[in-house]
């Protein structure tokens, strides 16, 4: 049998097992929960248009034009009972005045004033709400799946050891053909989830009718986000394998870990704090580490050459390459272990499996 | 006639300073059960895991039917590792057809073969159970199971026998009588050493790493067997002491064991012994493989 063919039967189990295990479709249900009530609740909340009374026949024209739902009254007392019993949220008397309750309806006002033209010398395509969020919602992305995946293959390499079926795996097939399908296994589901909760995000964002041109907004920097999600994964998944590799028990995973969480989680607190400082964010952009998160953040930005994402995507694939490298030479001198964890030094020096 | 199909050739093994494999030489036959037997630590999970490439030789060379082992062969081998292990959430019959697809067979065939041997291995009830939820007997057989699916030509079994009453362990012989019958070699270490005197036809011995001895059951027996008898009369057997070329080994009443010097007729002691009274029992003396074993390691 081929590498390839082992490969792809190891990778059907994976995805299999994963499908079944309780954890993954809690956390994957959680997630699209949250997804789903951050979409809705607003929607939920959101009673339609203001209502307002007016008295005022002035005033009708302007309240209608900024969108509040009218109430005709006769005079100012009717208006004036209208808003004490909460059927509207001010009234409009004749003056103009303008009645509420207790609370000043600025909304109101604005739109009863004229107010002077506005020039922005240098507009944002979008939002300023959206410059804050994006960001975060990418390199929170980022982080929380490479970290979640991330532990997952090395909890299955773990597995394998810490119940020995390794030895059999390995008398049929070799090391490699294990590693390239767990690794497969697992991009496969986390790209499939990301997937899914971008999807779902989308066909919210549709139905409820909140998306507002959001979507041509981010889709540049969502289509970039992709391959380099993918390759960022990728080049950190067999590092995953290793780190379980390394480990004889569940327990030792914790120790055996660290440096692998650090590598994720100093480019994700770089990002974070520097998002606003373009000089840092271009440097992170180019780091392989940081780049799939800092790179889909400037493009979103409007802020990167059009050529700049290809170079950092090179960039990342040459590290997943030598990191791929790396990480199936530890993988294969520590996965026969199974006594102790291995120090990285003792898997890299360990001459293991015959042809 | 046998035909060795697996040749294991001065093969070394060191774990840093330790050299855990001198040497080591030997060879498993088609259609015979070959007893691996040592004592712990004497090498034989080292050598089992060589054979089926999970480790590699320092030197020397395993081959399969005069060829070195490539991974392609080993598709066709079949292994128990000593420390058992199974996915403890997938069902029985789910590991097994996985284990067997890894061995090269297509789905149907192993979806096919699965349920065949689950059912010989009175598992047929369990299939659809996970792994965790079987008794430790039960997962013995399952792990049997995952050797033998993909229908090896060389069977390498570490402790087949540990954690098996006995009813399970007679299933687990019958099972493997079968394989070598059909052809298979098989090779299995075990430290009941009982069992394996009346399981195997060859034997291999190996202690701190050497190899040493290897062979037939009997051939062997034949090479440590000392020109000994036993002899059981109904009156007292002294008068063999005055025997010509005999020499008392253990003398206890109606019973004795004896020495003949070389060139003794053994069949003119059994006269002699007649002429004294009745003779219950005369044979020679054959080692049990215990005995054997005891002498060969030290």
């Amino acid at each position: 049998m081929t590498t390839f063919a082992a490969a792809r039967l190891v990778l059907g189990r994976e995805i299999r097992a994963k499908l079944r295990d309780k954890a993954f479709l809690f956390s994957t249900v959680s997630f699209l929960l949250i997804i789903i009530a951050s979409i809705a609740i607003p929607t939920l909340l959101d009673g339609g248009p203001t209502k307002v009374a007016v008295a005022d026949s002035g005033s009708g024209q302007a309240l209608r034009q900024a969108g509040f739902a009218i109430v005709e009254v006769p005079d100012a007392a009717a208006a004036e009972r209208l808003v004490r019993d909460g059927d509207v949220e001010a009234a409009v008397v004749p003056g103009p005045g303008v009645i509420a309750l207790d609370e000043r309806p600025d909304e109101v006002v604005e739109a009863l004033s004229t107010a002077p033209e506005v020039q922005l010398l240098d507009e944002l395509p979008y939002n300023p709400a959206l410059a804050i969020l994006v960001p975060l919602a990418i390199a929170m992305l980022c982080y929380l799946t490479s970290l979640l995946f991330g532990l997952q293959i090395a909890q299955s390499v773990v597995e394998e050891k810490a119940t020995r079926i390794v030895e059999i795996l390995v008398s049929s097939v070799s090391p490699r053909a294990l590693l390239a399908g767990k690794v497969a296994a697992m991009s496969i589901l986390a790209f499939a989830q990301i997937a899914l909760l971008a999807v779902v995000t989308v066909v919210g964002l549709k139905v409820t009718g909140s998306d507002a041109g959001l979507l041509d907004v981010i889709a540049p920097a969502l289509g970039w986000f992709l391959p380099f999600f993918v390759l960022g994964f990728v080049m950190l998944a067999t590092i995953w394998a290793g780190v379980g590799a390394l480990a004889a028990r569940q327990e030792d995973l914790g120790s055996t870990s660290g440096t692998a969480q650090m590598v994720v989680l100093i480019p994700f607190f770089a990002v974070i704090f520097l998002r606003d400082n373009p000089a840092a964010l271009t440097v992170l952009s180019y780091v392989p580490l940081s780049s799939p998160m800092a790179m889909p953040i400037r493009i979103f930005q409007q802020d990167a050459a059009g050529w700049e994402p290809f170079v950092a995507l090179g960039i990342v694939a040459v590290t997943a390459a030598l990191l791929l490298a790396v990480g199936a030479r530890i993988y294969e001198g520590s996965l026969l272990r199974t006594n102790t964890r291995t120090s990285i030094a003792a898997a890299w020096k360990t001459r293991s499996t015959a042809g | 006639m046998t035909t060795t199909v697996l040749e294991v050739g001065a093969v070394d093994r060191s774990f840093g300073d330790r050299q855990v494999l001198k040497d080591v030489s030997f060879s498993v036959a088609a259609g015979r059960l070959t007893g691996f037997v040592g004592a712990n630590g004497a090498g034989k999970t080292t050598t089992m895991r060589i054979i089926l490439g999970v480790l590699a030789a320092d030197s020397g060379t395993v081959t399969w039917r005069g060829v070195p082992v490539t991974r392609q062969a080993r598709q066709r081998f079949g292994y128990m590792p000593e420390e058992r292990g199974l996915y403890p959430k997938m069902t029985v019959a789910d590991q097994v057809v996985y284990l067997a697809r890894l061995h090269g067979l297509t789905a149907a065939d192993a979806r096919r073969r699965t349920t065949a041997l689950l059912d010989r291995l009175e598992l047929g009830p369990r299939a659809g159970d996970p792994v965790e939820k079987l008794s430790l007997g039960n997962q013995q057989r399952v792990q049997i199971a995952a050797a033998l699916v993909h229908d090896p030509e060389l069977l390498v079994l570490d402790e087949p026998f540990s954690g098996l009453d006995p009813l399970a362990a007679d299933s687990v012989v019958a099972v493997l009588r079968e394989r070598a019958a059909a052809g298979a070699a098989v090779l299995f270490s075990s430290h009941q050493l009982e069992l394996v005197e009346r399981l195997c036809d060859d034997l291999v011995i190996i202690a701190d790493g050497n190899i040493r001895a290897a062979g037939s059951r009997d051939e062997l027996r034949g090479r440590h067997t000392l020109p000994r008898y036993a002899i059981e009369v109904d009156a007292d057997a002294g008068w063999l002491r005055d025997e010509p070329g005999v020499t008392i080994v253990d003398l206890d009443g109606a019973h004795a064991v004896v020495e003949l010097a070389s060139g003794t007729d053994d069949q003119h002691v059994l006269r002699a012994a007649l002429a004294h009274g009745q003779v219950r029992s005369f044979g020679p003396v054959r080692p049990s493989l215990a005995e054997i074993f005891r002498e060969v390691i030290k």
